[in-house]
């Protein structure tokens, strides 16, 4: 290893307040509960400019993605219609740094539920 | 309207009636978050597409709000239900105002 | 050592390195990581390879004497050369150059002889590594590894010929380009220029051959330079391929992997239903398979310098049992195939002149090699380069595993510098760093080395440092393994908010300018004319 992209670095999350503002504005302050949702996103970001991250929730009327390491958390909503074949979504976002991505779903009995997964944004370079 | 601005979708061409289909979606856009600047240190304003819609005949399937989080060429991948032979339509709306439209017939096998 | 050059040879005969009990119904030939090294080389084997979490003390992070003790062999021995370091240089005076294809076809068609439809599959890192190979875009290595009539293949360097280039290339190949984890990034789709994996009739067995690509190929490489690709360890893609062969009727399935060896160790114990992985990418020589649960995991070197027989023996469907041999390739002990040989002469022909020219020579005690956790000789050599000729306060150059070793009072010619430093970003840049960001990447890069989990290991090593140094605690988590940053020149700490500049090569950002690193190194070589280099003593280790 050992030649650079540019200065993605890795770090905590710095901004845990205006994840749980953000999930706070999506539940109305109501609790969340772990289990019934499954996110899926690299454990290495290949390019963090496009990370794939996919979630799935049945039963879930909304989800709502987060970021929790970049500036400004909030990612997407995705709201399902009744011609919806799962509750669940796939797409590409960007991460400025090593992070937790979070899900929070709404579901059709009005409870929340949530997942997390961490995605190392590395600067690269190297190999054997 | 922004320039280059390209919608495709990916929809199987039929299926049986009560079948779950996959569908993916991409539409060619810079998404500019509004926080990069520019060569003379200027903030570039945000331009993004906000939110994207597919529909089959008439129904909803999915809407999403997008935030410039959403990387370049906003990607979407989710399943339809697929009810009986007709038409899926997909929106996308810019920051703009523009609305970028395209749809997709599927008919039961 | 004392080994005289003659009582070494007499110690080995073509004869003995390739016999072998023929064995079972189905023989597999694993060569991988050649790094377009034709001819015969001398390759030093890692004094320092650390495993960390659960691969801890675990082969093949088991070298030197340690090393020997582990699998019975004497010191001094031909297999104690091939597969340790200490006293590399006199033995390699005893027992003489390693390598090249000419021989390596050799030992290929003797398992053909024995078994005719053996299957010659090459692990990758095979199109990039030398002179002629950076010359030809990687045509040089095509034409020599198709005359060995491969199998299939699978990838990880070639992409850094650039897509268009390996897409040329993979259409014309009369074998197998494999790779499970080889998606189409716009789509997220299998692609039909690599498929998940081929079929093959042997000795009345179905054998499924799948490949995988190098896992990590846009963050360890340019990714701008192949963007029509993503990759990714993909081991839930890996089961549903192993479940289709399966379900097709494979008796054997064997894992053409670029993984590295504890990533494909971890992939083994959540993957079922995989016979054999034949492991590539850290260049690993392990003279016996390592079984995780049913699998089988065999490691074969890398610079052409090993070839592994994996005879098995498969009734309905089930591996019944297999032998195994990793077969050293001593170039003076195994006759050149000539048909090869000429394919190989016809390749550098056009190139000799600078091939051989004489840059500078060792010093009589000086040897030099890359290939291990921290900073080899190779290594101080270039960052002396890069920080001299590019005066630079400190240097950083890639911890890659390629690169072949040159002893002592040998002359080093352009051909030399280009096997340890070719590659298609080789530009030098030169630029500030505060103390802070260094701080960052060197903690970025040993979190790919270091992390207990073999999933965030990229396989490489430790970014190979000059003019700076530093303490490392292997056991801490990422963002306190570095400590104690010096600058050499001063002996000072280095602070954070301070800048320093840096100069370093091989980097994955597009557009980055500079002079190539081997007209750097070649620079400097040729105003030292004799090479002797100051023992490194600038980084400290812990928790090892
Ligand atoms: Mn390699
Ligand atoms: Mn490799």
């Amino acid at each position: 290893s050992g030649a650079f992209a540019a200065a993605s670095l890795s770090g905590m999350p710095a901004f845990a307040s205006k994840t749980d503002d953000a999930i706070a504005a999506f539940t109305g302050g109501a609790s969340v509960a772990e289990g019934g949702i499954e996110l899926t996103a690299p454990e290495i970001a290949e390019n963090g400019n496009t990370v794939p991250v996919s979630v799935t929730a049945p039963g879930a009327v909304s989800i709502m993605l987060l970021a929790t390491g970049n500036p400004t958390p909030a990612v997407a909503t995705f709201n399902f219609g009744p011609m919806a074949g799962a509750r669940s979504g796939a797409t590409r976002i960007r991460l400025a740094k090593t992070q937790d991505v979070v899900a929070v779903a709404k579901m059709e009995d009005g409870s929340f539920r949530q997942a997390g997964a961490t995605v190392k944004v590395t600067i690269g370079g190297c190999g054997g | 309207m922004a320039k280059g601005v390209k919608p495709r979708v990916k929809v199987p061409k039929s299926a049986a009636a009560g079948d779950v289909i996959t569908i993916k979606t991409l539409i060619s856009h810079k998404m500019e978050s509004g926080v990069r600047k520019d060569g003379d240190g200027n903030i570039i304003p945000r331009s993004i597409i906000n939110r994207f819609v597919a529909d089959f005949n008439g129904q909803n399937i999915i809407d999403v709000t997008l935030e410039p989080a959403i990387s370049t060429n906003p990607y979407f991948q989710f399943d339809a239900m697929v009810s009986e032979a007709g038409e899926f339509k997909f929106t996308w709306y810019d920051d703009d105002g523009s609305v970028y439209e395209t749809s997709k017939k599927i008919k039961i096998a | 050592g004392n080994w005289g050059r003659l009582a070494a040879q007499q110690s080995l005969t073509q004869s003995k390195l390739l016999e072998f009990d023929t064995f079972g119904n189905v023989s597999l030939i694993h060569v991988t990581d050649i790094h377009a090294q034709m001819k015969p080389i001398f390759f030093r084997e890692p004094e320092i390879n650390i495993g960390v979490g659960g691969n801890r003390g675990q082969v093949p992070h088991v070298t030197g004497a340690d090393f020997r003790k582990l699998y019975g062999i004497n010191d001094g021995s031909a297999s104690a050369y091939a597969l340790t370091y200490d006293d590399f240089s006199s033995l390699a005076k005893g027992y003489g150059r390693v390598g090249g294809l000419d021989r390596v076809a050799t030992v290929i068609n003797h398992i053909r002889a024995e078994r005719p439809d053996a299957l010659l599959l090459d692990g990758g890192d095979t199109w990039h590594g030398s002179y002629t190979c950076h010359k030809t875009a990687g045509q040089d290595m095509v034409n020599v590894m198709n005359a060995l009539r491969p199998d299939a293949m699978t990838f990880h360097w070639e992409f850094t010929l650039g897509s268009e280039r390996v897409n040329e290339i993979v259409e014309g190949l009369p074998f197998a380009a494999l790779g499970q984890n080889i998606f189409d990034s716009e789509w997220d789709e299998p692609t039909d220029m690599f498929p998940p994996y081929k079929f093959f009739e042997t000795g009345g067995v179905k054998v499924a051959v799948i490949g995988q690509a190098f896992p990590y190929m846009p963050i360890a490489n340019p990714g701008w330079m192949f963007p029509e690709y993503a990759f990714g360890i993909r081991d839930e893609n890996m089961q549903a391929m192993v479940d289709e062969v399966r379900a097709n009727g494979a008796d054997l399935v064997v894992c053409l992997s670029h993984n590295g060896f504890d990533v494909d160790k971890q992939m083994a114990g959540i993957v079922t239903g995989i016979d054999v992985i034949l492991s590539g990418h850290t260049h690993d020589a392990l003279p016996e398979p390592v079984l995780v649960e049913k699998t089988i995991i065999v490691a074969s070197g890398s610079n052409g310098k090993f070839v592994s027989r994996v005879d098995l023996d498969v009734r309905n469907g089930q591996m019944m049992g297999f032998r195994h041999k990793l077969i050293p390739i001593f170039s003076d002990v195994i006759e050149p195939d000539a048909e090869v040989a000429k394919v190989i002469d016809a390749q550098r022909a056009p190139y000799e002149t600078e091939l051989r020219e004489v840059i500078g020579r060792t010093a009589e005690d000086q040897t030099l090699y890359r290939r291990g956790n921290f900073n080899g000789t190779w290594d101080d050599l270039i960052c002396n380069a890069l920080i001299e000729e590019r005066d630079a306060d400190i240097a950083l150059s890639p911890g890659v595993r390629w690169g072949p070793s040159i002893l002592p009072g040998q002359d080093i010619t352009r051909e030399d510098i280009w096997n340890v430093t070719s590659m298609s970003y080789g530009e030098v840049y030169r630029t500030e760093m505060t103390g802070e960001f260094l701080h960052v990447v060197l903690e970025d890069v040993a979190d790919n080395l270091f992390n207990p989990d073999p999933y965030y290991q990229q396989g490489g090593d430790m970014v190979r440092v000059g003019g700076l140094g530093y303490r490392i605690d292997i056991n801490k988590p990422q963002g306190q393994r570095i400590t104690d940053m010096t600058l050499l020149k001063t002996g000072e700490k280095i602070e954070s908010a301070k800048s320093y500049t840096i100069a370093g090569w091989a980097s994955v950002n597009e557009g980055t300018e500079g002079p190539q690193i081997w007209d750097v190194v070649e620079n400097h070589i040729r105003k030292q004319g004799t090479i002797s280099l100051d023992p490194n003593n600038s980084v400290e280790v812990i928790g090892a």
